[in-house]
């Protein structure tokens, strides 16, 4: 007798990934690779060099007039053939994709150029002119709470936009009588995880049938499809949303794409032609999407042993200048899990959304965890240290009981499954810890700075859909009705040779989607992996997909796979009657492998899959009775437990709670304030593990991406609300040489509530690694206010902080904070000139001469006596750029004194400035001093912040030193020298 | 070199994997978009066009270089090399493209075709390169999917795997 063995086992097996072929010898199908209409064209778009400011005037002509420009759009062009974007909370507010009145952060779209080429495109940008009105810029969320604090949108009449507050248990009586109230203050930095393929779209308008049809490397959720479809004004099914083969990352970062979706769209209406768009890397940085920036007050109430009682948050949550969908969702995906790994009966909440100056966020890898726990594990940190208790102690006793799950949190979460005790025990044990104990020990007695760092954490997946209605009261919600659920959906179809295809609209971005789904679905079928086929594009026009489609809330193994598993059974349960009437045995009998079906007791009786997979379309008639087809299985499934919030506000915001422990041991160089992670522990539960290696893979991801936020990323603005890290030399991303290995461990109970067990694994480490991380160094330096990112500057304050002020005034013009808020430069010098003060005062108010002595001036006009215009390119480091100049002379005494002020604008930022000048007779002719006041902004800030003060005081020293020169003569001693002593005088000069 | 117009497209005459290729481009056209948009060639990624990210890293003879802080006039009479030259055949991968599939050194892919350019220059050049060479190399890309664990495994294994096909009796 012959034995088959079956196909299974391929589940949990690191199998090779089916993807990679490809993507290793450059035929990888990402959407800038993929074919274009012949006749499509290319969009680039002019950004707000301004945080704030009134557009007065818009004039296009100079970039119309250009050839190879197909179309110019403003923002009231795209308002006449779109609406306002949907926003998510009840506020009387608009939310546009490009500006129309006021410009509220750098980097906002203004104009759009449509041309044959990006080259041209982006020509034409630098001549559209747009005259702004500046306003004050607000970046703080405190200071945006203010009672005088400028407000971004006049309808809303404040920043804040909304506001609500929770209590379960009874936390006021638990805070009231505790034996310790502890409490922390948390400000979380911005930062983004920032995908190396950044955003592209590719649209397309049939007037015919008033349609768009548009291709965008989107990742989901595509319940964001209903707010572009509303947006342009069509229903759903005329605005067809494509996603490509592959996607070069996106963390959730490529669901920000859509306002792009949405311009690209109007622009391809507007210019009759399919219109494609690659944001660059400078607008990426500046203007896709971020994380929030929190700023979070969290007190518990705590027993003597250190079992704590209630908490209660405080959280003010800064989404940057529009609240775009599907925002406030990062304040509220975490609701369900707000007191982490711990029984803690008695929550308060407030949770308050406020609107900066700043880019708006999105979806970021993590979303809503490393606020929450960065709060919540410092905390825990800290009660310990008051109490005097050991800190794993404290950890221990709060934690959830190992036999308490199913668990509902206080705030309606439902922790699926888990044994937190037994993780943390196996972490310590085979992580290490005694032994790291001991190093530490060895190193603070060598007196060195060493501290270890725990970090307990409960990883949310699958989002409730639901769970961002908790932002409405439970009256508005009665009255929208309830929303719940996350339908997750899979096809598996088999063609006429017998083949399967596996279809889900799960649009990975890297994460090896069609090779779990091949796994799940061969092994359910019997055949060898490379037998079945997966598609994981995305066409909302073909496709079975719902609100719930995309890639997101690490979703992807726990519901998408379980849903292809469910579809594969169906398909595998009808096969089998197939079979069984042509192996005459009943269906419970029969087994599938190695391609075949067959009699489990008598294996020799079989039949090819092939054969059984193909009779659905050759001859349905011979199916036995009550068979369906086998051609074509989709499963939508959506799990039970995802309710819609209660009318207490309870809400289990997600279905699957994974949990991490993380060991952190960090050494700190007490010279320079680097901190090096010396040893890291990371131990998860993700349910049941589908696939080893991307498991290993997700996780490793994760941490290099956290640890990147805790010591180096920041998307940091300036007080004017320039944006100050525009490119990768300025947002440090770690390369190889900053990313330590961590050892990683598992311990799975595998979940109730999937159909394979799995929960999502791919956010933990960005939840739980930048606290730990924190927590070992507030351990190694006992300073309690850690900040992010650990800069060595910012540990270097702390190291340092005795030692402050300096001993020693500084040798430099100081940088100093203008009315506005924005970077203020000052400075001084003087110039001998060998001519009379008098043609010293001709040239200075002669345009022929302006032309000739300000550096890079192309073209000076006068507009009156005392007003003057000119264009000048300047090279600021790397990036040269043209600036419209507008100058006026005022407080004049002739030939003595006069006050130069102005401004500059451009597409790569923008300076004002003031100077006065005033002339003295020497004996050989006259002496120029000159005092000035000026500040920049604007993109130049955002690329160059570090070269801006050397390279404006050069430029304002060139205008002088060619003022001396063109007098005739002399000049000041350095005019004549080369440029580094040039540069020297021009450093002595100053002060 | 002959004066060029800015306004106008030239001729860059240069071999392409392996083979003679002439192109048009504008002075102001970069190698990646050349290579990428008049050829067709996509393997070649662009992550940020400022030289950081490596993304778009080719080999110019034989050395590593960024395409996008190249000059597509830049190439003339040069032998370029691009992600799409280095498997052998069409349905075969380099030792150093099966190390990283085998390894998982890749999720996206996007940063790949630039880290195996380098990658593949240096265990050209060097083949006893070990650790602490690799790490120095592959320091000049950004990957933000793998933490870089995996690809350092993944060049350790076609470096060792290449040292012992040069050197059979080591």
């Amino acid at each position: 007798m012959t034995r088959l063995e079956t196909a299974g086992g391929l589940v949990g097996r690191t199998v090779e990934r089916v993807e990679d072929a490809g993507l290793l010898t450059g035929r990888g199908r990402y959407i800038d690779d993929l074919p274009v209409r012949r006749d499509t064209a290319h969009l680039a778009i002019l950004r707000s060099p301004h945080g704030h400011a009134e557009i007065r005037a818009i004039d296009t002509t100079a970039a119309r007039a250009l050839p190879g420009i197909f179309a110019v759009l403003t923002g009231e062009d795209v308002a006449r053939l779109t609406r306002s974007m949907t926003v998510g909370v009840k506020a009387n507010v608009e939310c546009w994709p490009i500006a129309r009145d006021r410009v509220r952060y750098v980097g906002e779209p203004v104009a759009l150029v449509v041309a044959e080429n990006r080259y041209v495109a982006e020509d034409a940008l630098d001549l559209i002119e747009v005259e702004y009105e500046r306003l004050i810029a607000i970046v703080d969320p405190e200071k945006a709470l203010a009672a005088d604090a400028p407000v971004l949108h006049p309808s809303l009449g404040t920043n804040l936009i909304n506001e609500r507050s929770f209590r379960y248990g009874d936390p006021e009586a638990a805070l009231a009588t505790a034996d310790h109230r502890i409490s922390i203050r948390i400000a979380y930095p911005r930062n983004s995880c920032t995908p190396i393929e950044t955003y592209g779209v590719i649209a397309e308008y049939d007037p015919g049938e008033d349609a768009y049809d548009v291709t965008a490397n989107f990742q989901g959720p595509f319940s964001i499809h209903a707010v572009i479809s509303r947006a342009l004004n069509v229903p759903g099914n005329r605005m067809r949303l494509r996603t490509p083969p592959d996607s070069g990352g996106s963390f959730g970062i490529k669901q920000g794409v859509f306002p792009y979706v949405i311009l690209a769209a109007v622009a391809a209406r507007v210019a009759g032609r399919p219109v494609k768009w690659i944001e660059d890397r400078l607008e990426h940085l500046t203007a896709s999407v971020s994380a929030t920036n929190r700023v979070t007050t969290l007190e518990a109430a705590v027993a003597a042993d250190g079992r704590i009682t209630a908490l209660s948050w405080d959280q003010l949550e800064d989404c940057g200048a529009h609240l775009r969908a599907p925002e406030p969702a990062t304040l509220y995906r975490m609701h369900g899990n707000m007191t982490g790994a711990y029984a803690i009966e008695n929550v308060a909440i407030r949770n308050r959304v406020v609107l900066t100056n700043k880019t708006p966020t999105g979806l970021n890898r993590g979303f809503g965890g490393p606020q929450v726990y960065f709060a919540l594990e410092r905390l825990v940190h800290k009660i310990a240290d008051e109490l005097g208790l050991d800190r794993l102690a404290v950890i221990r006793r709060n934690l959830v009981p190992a036999g308490a799950f199913p668990y509902r949190t206080a705030t309606g979460g439902l922790l699926d499954s888990g044994d937190y005790q037994t993780a943390i025990d196996r972490a310590c044990a085979e992580g290490g810890l005694e032994a790291l104990k001991l190093r530490r020990d060895s190193a603070r007695a060598e007196g060195r700075l060493y501290g270890i760092g725990y970090a307990t954490v409960v990883e949310p997946s699958v989002s409730n859909m639901g769970y961002i209605t908790t932002v409405l009261a439970p009256e508005e919600r009665a009255k929208a009705g309830p929303k719940n659920g996350a339908q997750s959906v899979a096809t598996v179809a088999i063609d006429p040779l017998g083949s399967v295809t596996v279809k889900v609209a799960s649009v990975p971005q890297g994460q090896g989607h069609r090779t779990v789904l091949a796994q799940v679905v061969a092994e359910r079928l019997g055949l060898p992996l490379e037998a079945v086929c997966v598609n994981t594009e995305l066409d909302t026009a073909r496709d079975a997909w719902s609100i719930a489609s995309g890639n997101y809330a690490s979703r992807f193994a726990a519901a998408v796979a379980g849903a292809a598993s469910l579809a594969a059974d169906r398909i595998r349960e009808r096969l089998a009657a197939i079979a069984a009437a042509q192996l005459n045995v009943t269906a419970d009998r029969i087994d599938f492998g190695a391609g075949k079906l067959f009699d489990r007791d008598n294996p020799d009786n079989a039949i090819s899959f092939g054969r059984v997979a193909a009779a659905s379309h050759w001859a349905p008639g011979t199916l036995p009775d009550g068979t369906g087809q086998t051609i074509r299985e989709t499963v939508f499934w959506t799990p039970e437990q995802l309710e819609a919030p209660t009318a207490a506000d309870g809400i289990n915001s997600s279905l699957c709670h994974g949990f991490i422990f993380d060991i952190c041991g960090v050494e700190i160089d007490r010279a320079t304030g680097q901190v090096r992670i010396d040893r890291y522990v990371t131990m998860h539960d993700c349910g049941r593990i589908l696939h080893p290696g991307m498991v290993d893979g997700q996780v490793r991801g994760g941490f290099a991406q956290a640890v990147g936020a805790a010591l180096y990323e920041e998307y940091a603005y300036g007080n004017d609300g320039s944006f100050l890290t525009g490119t990768l030399a300025d947002y440090l991303i770690p390369t190889v040489m900053e990313t330590p290995e961590p050892l990683i461990l598992h311990h799975e109970t595998p979940s109730p509530f999937t159909p394979l067990g799995a929960k999502g694994v791919g956010e933990g480490n960005c939840m739980s690694t930048p606290v730990s991380i924190a927590n070992a160094v507030a351990d190694a330096l006992g300073v309690e206010d850690i900040r992010l990112p650990l800069s060595p500057s910012r540990v270097s304050a702390w190291l340092y902080a005795e030692e402050r002020p300096s001993s020693k005034p500084r040798d430099v013009a100081p940088v100093a904070t203008g009315a506005s808020g924005e970077r203020l430069l000052t400075g001084a010098g003087s110039a001998d000139v060998v001519a009379t003060r008098e043609s010293v005062w001709t040239m200075l108010l002669d345009p022929n001469t302006l032309k000739a002595i300000i550096p890079g001036a192309h073209e000076v006009r006068k507009v009156s006596d005392t007003h003057f215009r000119a264009e000048v390119t300047l090279g600021i480091g790397p990036v040269k750029g043209r600036y419209r100049a507008d100058i006026r002379l005022s407080d004049m005494v002739a030939p003595e004194a006069v006050t130069l002020s102005g401004g500059t604008e451009g597409a790569l930022g923008s300076g004002r400035g003031t100077g006065r000048v005033t002339l003295t007779e020497t004996a050989t002719g006259t002496r120029i001093d000159y005092r000035y006041e000026a500040a920049i902004g604007g993109k130049v800030a955002s690329v160059g912040g570090r070269l801006l003060d050397g390279a404006a005081r050069v430029v304002i020293g060139q205008f002088f030193q060619a003022l001396a020169r063109h007098a005739g003569g002399g000049g000041p001693p350095s005019a004549a020298a080369g440029f580094t002593q040039r540069l020297l005088s021009l450093f002595r000069r100053r002060g | 070199m002959p004066r060029m117009n800015a306004a106008q497209r030239h001729g860059v005459e240069f071999t392409l994997n392996g083979r003679k290729v002439r192109a048009e481009a504008e002075n102001r056209m970069l190698l990646s978009d050349l290579l990428r948009h008049e050829i067709g060639l996509t393997g070649t990624h662009v992550g940020c066009e400022h030289g950081v990210c490596g993304a778009c890293t080719v080999q110019i003879d034989g050395k590593p270089a960024r395409a996008c802080l190249t000059l597509a006039q830049q190439v003339r009479g040069s032998d370029v090399r691009t992600v799409e030259a280095l498997a052998p055949g069409p349905a075969e991968l380099s030792p150093l493209q099966a190390a990283f599939r085998r390894h998982h050194g890749l999720q996206c892919g996007f940063c790949t075709p630039g880290i195996l350019m380098s990658l593949d220059a240096l265990l050209r050049e060097r083949p006893e390169a070990g650790r602490e060479d690799i790490r120095e190399h592959l320091s000049g890309h950004l990957c933000r999917c793998t933490g870089y664990a995996t690809i350092v495994e993944a060049a350790l294994a076609a470096a060792e795997e290449q040292w012992k096909e040069e050197t059979p009796n080591a």
